[in-house]
């Protein structure tokens, strides 16, 4: 570059304005990095070697005063008429800068990476260096001869002479082998694999670096042990990637989620994400539950029940009845130790390992009470981990684009999918770039215009309105499930009361079924009210729409769980006797059971009714173009909706998650019907990071947490009903762990310190409150961390604007001198022609 | 001659700060990445050694199935042939894609688009799953790269916007979309995208790595 600054008008092409640099073989490094190099190392020198350049240059300037005054200058008067008109068109040339200048700016270092093999071969001699300087810390410069160390006197001399530009190239190349080899082996493959260059390039430089290690180890015999050790080695890596890859190919519903991104872009595809990740948060818990509960109590079944049942059919929708009595709920686990002979301790091991293995190694027991207990809060406390986790990853993932200005660039750069290959999707593609790039104008543009104040004010009471609207659907609605849970109940008590009336068994168990089909209809009416107010408010952009259509569902569900919950626990649990069950967990059990059920009833029927009838509706009456368009917001709710039961319910039915993850198979292939047949892609744009940050957010924080919440509070504060599970006889369930401790320390007194552990630590609620207080603080440093950073960004953002500016500045001022100069050079000129 | 010395000492530490700071603006990104607890989760999965000498041989394959009576089989000579630009783009691959045309014409060394097998081996590797950022965003940048003066300017824009949208805009649409693009990226306000300006606009877009990519 520096050897450029002559403005050797030598090269000068009148036509060239901005000369492209392709062809460019010159070497350059960004000498901003060798700079910093040589004056970290050796100071002294450098001042010694800016001196001689100086010496250099000005002998050169001198020779260019001559250049100056040559005819070729002449030319750039005669040019001058063509720049003012190029001036309207560039910006560059409107600051009168002439081609000179531009040519230099092109040349720059960060303007040619990419293009010239000297560019990139010296940036990535100067990075190789780094890298190695940071590995051993020693200054590596110094094991080079001083000519070949890379330094600024080159490009003085560089231009004199073109063999010598090629001589540097060569060296230079020379010193990044040289590099290459002083690198670990990982550093240089990683190196090699990042560096720009051609494939013949890169297989060059890297032939020759192994060259100079086997000159460096062929006194170093290779054995026929190594070689073997390498063989196996390789086999063993072939091995392991072909199960990598096999795995790959394993994943679940590759192929159908691919047709659906393909179709309808990523904003669709991000519910059937979600909704696959809800199956694995499923699978987890069932693998948890199965192994460490259902599996052991199934193999040693109590006594069989007194009453034998006859299957009819509602119970498959009820859940009561012949379902009753089985593993799949709570009141059927037994409260006493399993024990299992020597025999079939293969089973044993797998079952101890997840609580206490007793003392007497052939007669492996297994506390029940305590498996209750352990695995049902370990599966709820990973996933609360896992959610955090992946909280906390799609957080950092979507703050990127959450703060970026630049949208529509990235809109222009990043969006086309290069992996499209069918010309209908391409077309689909392009059209909704187009769409979304329209979109985005549209909001630039509204940006600009101003509303008035009466508009306003219309707007802000058509929101106030609409808001009136949901908030007393909602209250109306939960009130309504409120009163009507409360006549069940009474109907309930009733019953239990002159249960020698003859009545249909049958209609008493279809009785079971309308609260959950009230509740179902709720939630299936409700949002589309919802949606008919916010068509009403207009909304103008559609990411606005989004989260007010989520704020409203996101109350009703919360609203309408808290009182089932307050039901289930309060009512049912508070006095179980009073509607005749003597094991109230079981009942609530099948209550969420039957809600989960319905729920997926409900939601097949919203698919039918919703989607295909109105298809069909609009197509045939209302002679609509349009099918209805997938509504994200709404069904990723329903979704949580039914995630939160499955979590509540996993105490009363830990074999809930089975049932869950059949729902969730079930609706995938439903919903993807569905939208296949009835649905287009949404037009607006959906900014699907940002959504799904919002979405597993969501099932974080009211759903888990409401969930978790209640299961604790059943744990610490309910009484466990006195004739059924795991837990009869006790007052709380917590108060397992304590009877187990309080019988260890009995039977080994040197475990003392365990109990005492165990008192402090689960027992007090103070420890819960201290970890729960550490996990807040320790979420708040990290995004505290997380906002200084961006600040960070801002900073060094606006400063480089300040450089850009300083920038321009300097080759303005450049620019100026130049000019003056030759002005006073034409001036002595002309007097000599003068005189 | 003073001016040349000016630019030494004044404009080297400026270009310099100018540098320094993108580079820092990238590591502060990347950390931030990092610090988001989890970053190595996505990660287990990464392409094989082992499966690059077969997709070598794959390549080939396809490669010589472009033109048959061009290529020979037998590749141990290194013999010297170039697949013009018409052949290649006519692969499913790159079909349909709008910028077909591009895409050998960058990676091929004469700028024509004609590729010999290296080139070819080339453009696949870039367009893999696991070619580092960096690489990616330099052919990318090449391929907008139009009139190929290293920039991006309203010219290539255009192109490459008529290009994804079919040309379906209308031409002030176009202008205004080039207008704010520019106005959106551009950092050192030269109303034209430098690679520095377009590196740093990449790494703000997660999607980048996964859209940039072709499946052969």
């Amino acid at each position: 570059m520096a050897h450029n600054v002559n403005f050797n008008l030598n090269d000068l092409h009148m036509d060239a304005v901005l000369e492209s640099p392709v062809d460019e073989e010159v070497v350059h490094d960004s000498f901003n990095q060798l700079i910093a190099e040589q004056s970290q190392d050796e100071g002294q020198y450098d001042a010694f070697e800016l001196q001689q350049l100086q010496r250099d240059l000005d002998e050169e300037g001198r020779d260019d005063v001559a250049y100056l005054s040559s005819p070729g200058y002449d030319f750039e008067d005669q040019n001058e008429d063509w720049d003012s008109d190029e001036r309207l068109t560039d910006p560059l040339v409107d600051e009168r800068w002439s081609s000179d200048t531009l040519k230099i700016l092109s040349s720059m270092p960060s303007r040619t990476i990419g293009r010239s093999r000297g560019a990139i071969i010296s940036q990535y001699y100067n990075r190789t260096l780094q890298l190695r300087r940071r590995r051993q810390s020693r200054p590596s410069i110094r094991d080079f001869s001083r000519s070949a160390r890379p330094s600024i006197l080159g490009y003085g001399i560089e231009t004199d002479s073109c063999t010598y530009a090629i001589d540097a190239k060569v060296s230079k190349k020379e010193q990044l082998v040289n590099n290459l080899r002083n690198l670990a082996v990982g550093d240089r493959v990683r190196m090699l694999r990042e560096m720009p260059l051609s494939m013949s390039d890169k297989s060059d430089l890297r032939k020759s670096v192994l060259d100079r290690e086997t000159q460096i180890k062929s006194s170093k015999r290779v054995t026929c042990c190594s070689d073997l050790k390498i063989c196996v080695l390789s086999a063993v890596r072939r091995g392991w990637y072909s199960w990598l890859s096999f795995l790959h190919s394993l994943h679940l519903w590759q192929v159908a989620l691919k047709r659906v991104g393909g179709r309808f872009g990523t904003g669709v595809l991000s519910y059937f994400v979600f909704l696959k990740t809800l199956l694995f948060f499923n699978l987890f818990l069932f693998l948890v539950t199965g192994t460490f509960l259902v599996l052991p109590q199934a193999v040693h079944s109590p006594v069989s029940p007194t009453e034998n049942r006859t299957f009819k059919g509602l119970e498959l929708v009820t859940g009561a009845g012949y379902f009753s009595d089985t593993v799949m709920y709570y009141g059927y686990y037994c409260n006493d130790t399993l024990r299992m002979s020597g025999r079939n301790d293969a089973r044993g091991h797998i079952m101890a390992n997840g609580t206490k293995p007793d003392c007497v190694w052939n007669n492996l027991s297994y506390n029940m009470p305590l498996a209750y207990f352990f695995t049902i809060g370990m599966a709820l406390f990973f996933t609360c981990i896992i959610l955090v986790y992946s909280m906390s990853k799609s957080f950092g993932q979507s703050f990127r684009i959450d703060k970026s200005q630049s949208i529509l660039a990235m809109k222009v750069f990043c969006s086309w999918d290069f992996r499209v290959v069918r010309e209908s999707s391409v077309k689909l593609m392009s059209d909704n770039i187009c769409t979304q790039i329209k979109e985005l104008l549209a909001e630039v543009k509204q940006g600009d215009t101003s509303t008035t104040v009466c508009q306003k004010l219309w707007r802000m009471m058509v929101h106030g309105v609409a808001w009136t609207i949901c908030i007393a659907a909602t209250i109306g609605s939960v009130f309504a499930i409120y009163y009507f849970s409360d006549y069940i109940h009474q109907d309930l008590q009733q019953l239990s009361r002159n249960r020698n009336a003859n009545r249909n068994p049958l209609l008493d168990e279809a009785k079971l079924l309308a609260l959950p089909v009230v509740v179902s209809l709720i939630n299936m009416l409700l949002p589309g009210l919802f949606n008919l107010v916010a068509w009403m408010e207009e909304y103008d952009s559609p990411s606005t729409y989004t989260y007010i259509s989520l704020s409203r569902n996101l109350m009703l569900k919360v609203s309408v769980l808290g009182i089932l919950c307050y039901h289930w626990l309060g009512r049912v649990a508070a006095d179980p006797q009073s509607i005749g069950l003597t094991c109230w967990e079981s009942f609530v059990g099948q209550e969420l059971y039957r809600f989960l059920l319905m729920d997926f009833i409900f939601t097949a029927l919203d698919s039918l009714f919703g989607e295909f009838l109105w298809r069909l509706f609009s197509e045939k009456v209302l002679k609509r173009r349009r099918k209805p368009e997938f509504d994200i917001a709404r069904n990723v709710l329903e979704l949580i909706y039914g995630q939160t039961l499955a979590w509540v319910g996993v105490l009363f039915t830990p074999l809930l998650p089975a049932v869950q993850i059949i729902k969730l198979w079930l609706l995938f292939y439903i919903k993807m019907g569905s939208v296949m047949i009835n649905c287009q892609a949404p037009r607006k744009p959906y900014r699907v990071s940002q959504m799904t940050t919002i979405f597993i957010t969501l099932l974080c924080f009211p759903s888990f947490l409401g969930a978790s919440v209640c299961v604790t509070y059943t744990m610490w504060s309910i009484t466990p009903s006195s004739s059924c599970g795991p837990f009869r006889g006790l007052k709380t369930m917590i108060q397992a762990g304590k009877h187990l401790m309080e019988k260890l320390e009995k039977d080994n007194p040197k475990l003392s310190v365990l109990a005492r552990a165990h008192a402090f630590l689960v027992e007090n609620p103070l420890f819960l409150f201290v970890g729960a207080g550490i996990f807040l603080i320790v979420i708040y440093f990290h995004s505290q961390v997380v906002d200084g950073q961006r600040t960070i960004i801002s900073l060094l953002q606006r400063q480089i604007e300040n450089e850009g500016e300083d920038k321009k500045f300097l080759i303005t001022s450049l620019q100026s001198i130049h000019e003056n100069k030759r002005t006073q050079s034409r001036r002595p000129r002309r007097q000599d022609s003068n005189c | 001659m003073k001016w040349v010395l000016f630019v030494d000492e004044h404009a080297l530490p400026c270009f310099k700060t100018y540098n320094s700071t993108t580079a820092q603006i990238r590591a502060t990104r990347l950390k931030i990445e990092k610090n988001s607890l989890c970053s190595q989760f996505g990660f287990l999965f990464k392409e094989s050694q082992m499966c690059k000498s077969v997709l070598c041989s794959r390549l080939h394959g396809r490669y010589h199935e472009l033109a048959p009576h061009l290529v020979p089989m037998d590749y141990t000579n290194d013999p010297e042939c170039k697949i013009p630009p018409a052949l290649i783009v006519n692969m499913p691959e790159l079909k349909e894609n709008p910028f077909r045309n591009r895409i050998v014409e960058s990676f091929s060394e004469d700028g024509q688009g004609n590729l010999s097998f290296n080139e070819f081996v080339d453009m696949f590797s870039v367009l893999s799953e696991t070619a580092p950022r960096e690489l990616k965003a330099i052919y990318a940048f090449k391929i907008y790269d139009y009139n190929v003066d290293n920039y991006l300017c309203k010219e290539d824009l255009e192109k490459t916007l008529n290009k994804l949208t079919k040309e379906e805009l209308t031409p002030e649409e176009v202008e205004l979309v080039c207008e704010k693009t520019i106005e959106e990226a551009d950092l050192d306000g030269d109303n034209k995208l430098s690679f520095a300006d377009f590196e740093n606009m990449i790494t703000r877009a997660p999607d980048f790595l996964s859209t940039f990519h072709i499946r052969i």
